[in-house]
């Protein structure tokens, strides 16, 4: 293939990538946990603090008007990553869980009544699982689940068959964290805005692969987190439709959020403040706007390609290893490959590879109900990005071969 | 034996391994030898869910002494496992309550007690001596 990118030369951005890790070079395919830092992120966080530290929208003197400005100037980026028509639609969290509760706790409780459905899906992730059971449980809503079929991907026809003039909300997730299957969200969205209801996508893996544009598939809500995108943790961002937002009620009180205080009465601030109380992580999201540039100027399409080929590549090279399954094996994926071997735990897998420098993920990657689905405890699942290469995947085999050894 | 005597043991097995698929595979081995909990004690009471593998624990008095029972479904852990019972089962509830366990530190397997949520060693650690304190405290109310 025709990389259209200097990998070493990427490499070389991601100081973490030299850490030694029992004796062995870093191999670092935890990526749909989270994913690596460049260099420009990790000196936009010391920049902040170094430079122009201060509290933000309230102060007049020189240090706040900088951080004000940055802080604004990382929400229209943000605004432009995502395609959103204004950039008060864009909502600072402290991820992906924090939006999706949001959503949850405010127009969920504000528009669901007694008897309403909520569907998701059988890939969500526990936080896109619990905001629902919580609300369903407050409000006496029923929660509806579209099953999946052996492959790892949503039964549409099923899903059709769930949605009907009770079904107030849909969340589903636009990517799954534990199979990589990629889901036909702009349908599903579709389909439920024709029985008149809201749709949230839970984007924290689609955003570092995909390309977004939240106006193109008309979903009323997406949250991410930036941490997956090479950015900082602790930070994420909830889009939603500007109409819907100013009909929901706030969720947190405090600061920044009002606009006048009195015993009697508190008025509220307009978007995107109401929603954003408190003093919020400044540093972090400044330093967003860097990761987000970082991403752009390599090409989202040009990572996608290329991580799409350490898959094709991985899933070739994993045949060769006896009783491997792949969980996971959709049409359309990203660069996740999630597998077991028969007769071998998945945690013997992930203690023996870190021993050899590798860091892959183990367990149940918080999709309980899904490993259910697929009667497994967990899988080990290794994830991909930009700056992995063939090479690290030839270890990973080589790794495997080697627990196969011992454990066997 | 004491309980610090069997983990100075321990320790000094552990001396002979010079890398770390030899300390592994030991691990592995003592995981495989560790004679299978009955299934009837594999019940939800005895049992302490990692995030990624389960343990059980099963506790029963026998004269004076506390002894364990235990398993795992990943076999590393079970071999883990296998060395927390080797050491802490078979002595009084005080001895267990009161023990100050520093081998796996010394050997190097720490972070399998660090990973708290992952492999449910460090809350069987803890059960282990809950039981001590439990069973010690019923002795002296006994009396």
């Amino acid at each position: 293939m025709n990389i259209p990118f200097d990998i070493s030369s990427i490499r070389k951005d991601f100081p973490i990538l030299n850490e030694v890790v029992n004796g062995k070079q870093l191999v670092y395919f935890d990526n749909a946990a989270t994913t690596q830092k460049p260099r420009v992120v990790l000196d936009a966080i010391s920049g902040y603090y170094e430079h122009y530290n201060a509290n933000i929208h309230r102060g007049i003197h020189h240090l706040a008007e900088k951080a004000t400005s940055a802080f604004e100037q990382s929400r229209k980026r943000l605004q432009a990553f995502l395609n959103a028509q204004f950039s008060e639609e864009i909502i600072f969290t402290s991820g992906t869980t924090d939006g999706i509760n949001l959503v949850a706790a405010t127009y969920g409780r504000k528009f669901l009544k007694e008897g309403d459905e909520v569907i998701i899906s059988t890939m969500e992730h526990h936080s896109n699982i619990v905001p629902w059971q919580m609300l369903c449980e407050e409000k006496g809503c029923i929660l509806k689940v579209i099953p999946i079929n052996d492959e790892g991907e949503l039964l549409m026809d099923e899903y059709e068959k769930l949605l009907t003039e009770r079904t107030k909300f849909v969340s589903v997730v636009h990517v799954s964290n534990s199979l990589g299957t990629i889901n036909p969200v702009k349908e599903i969205i579709e389909k439920a805005h024709a029985v008149g209801a809201k749709v949230l996508l839970d984007g924290a893996q689609a955003s570092s692969h995909l390309h977004l544009d939240v106006q193109d598939l008309d979903c009323d809500f997406y949250s991410l987190s930036l941490h997956k995108i090479y950015g900082p943790t602790g930070m994420g961002i909830l889009y939603g439709k500007r109409d819907l937002l100013n009909a929901m009620p706030p969720y947190r009180g405090g600061g920044e959020m009002i606009k006048e205080v009195t015993f009697e009465k508190t008025t509220y601030n307009e978007l995107p403040y109401k929603f954003e109380a408190g003093t919020p992580n400044i540093a972090d999201v400044v330093a967003a706007k860097y990761a987000i540039d970082y991403v752009e100027t390599l090409g989202k399409a040009n990572i996608a390609a290329y991580e799409n080929e350490l898959l094709k590549y991985a899933t070739e090279a994993v045949r060769e290893i006896e009783g491997l399954k792949i969980i996971g094996q959709a049409k359309e994926k990203v660069s996740v490959l999630s597998f077991v071997i028969d007769g071998i735990h998945h945690q013997d897998i992930g203690v023996l590879l870190d021993q050899q420098g590798i860091a892959v993920r183990t367990g149940h990657h918080c999709t309980q109900p899904l490993m259910s689905r697929f009667n497994i405890t967990g899988t080990s699942r290794a994830s991909f990005a930009v700056y992995n290469t063939k090479e690290e995947i030839n270890l990973l085999i080589k790794g495997l071969h080697k627990v196969k050894r011992m454990l066997g | 034996m004491t309980i610090n005597e069997i983990q100075d043991e321990l320790i000094s097995d552990f001396e002979l391994f010079d890398d770390w698929e030899s300390k592994y595979e030991y691990i592995i081995d003592l995981g495989k030898q560790f004679p299978p909990l009955e299934e009837q004690y594999k019940t939800e009471d005895n049992i302490i869910k990692g995030c990624q593998s389960r343990v059980w624990l099963n506790a029963y008095m026998d004269g004076d002494l506390l002894k364990f029972e235990a398993d795992s479904d990943a076999i590393i852990v079970r071999g883990l496992v296998s060395m927390l019972v080797k050491v802490l089962s078979g002595h009084t509830p005080e001895e267990i309550a009161n023990a100050d366990l520093y081998f796996m530190e010394r050997i190097g397997l720490h972070q399998h007690l660090a990973q708290t949520r992952s492999n449910g060693l460090a809350a069987m650690l803890k059960q282990m001596k809950a039981y001590g304190f439990a069973y010690q405290a019923k002795s002296v109310n006994a009396e």
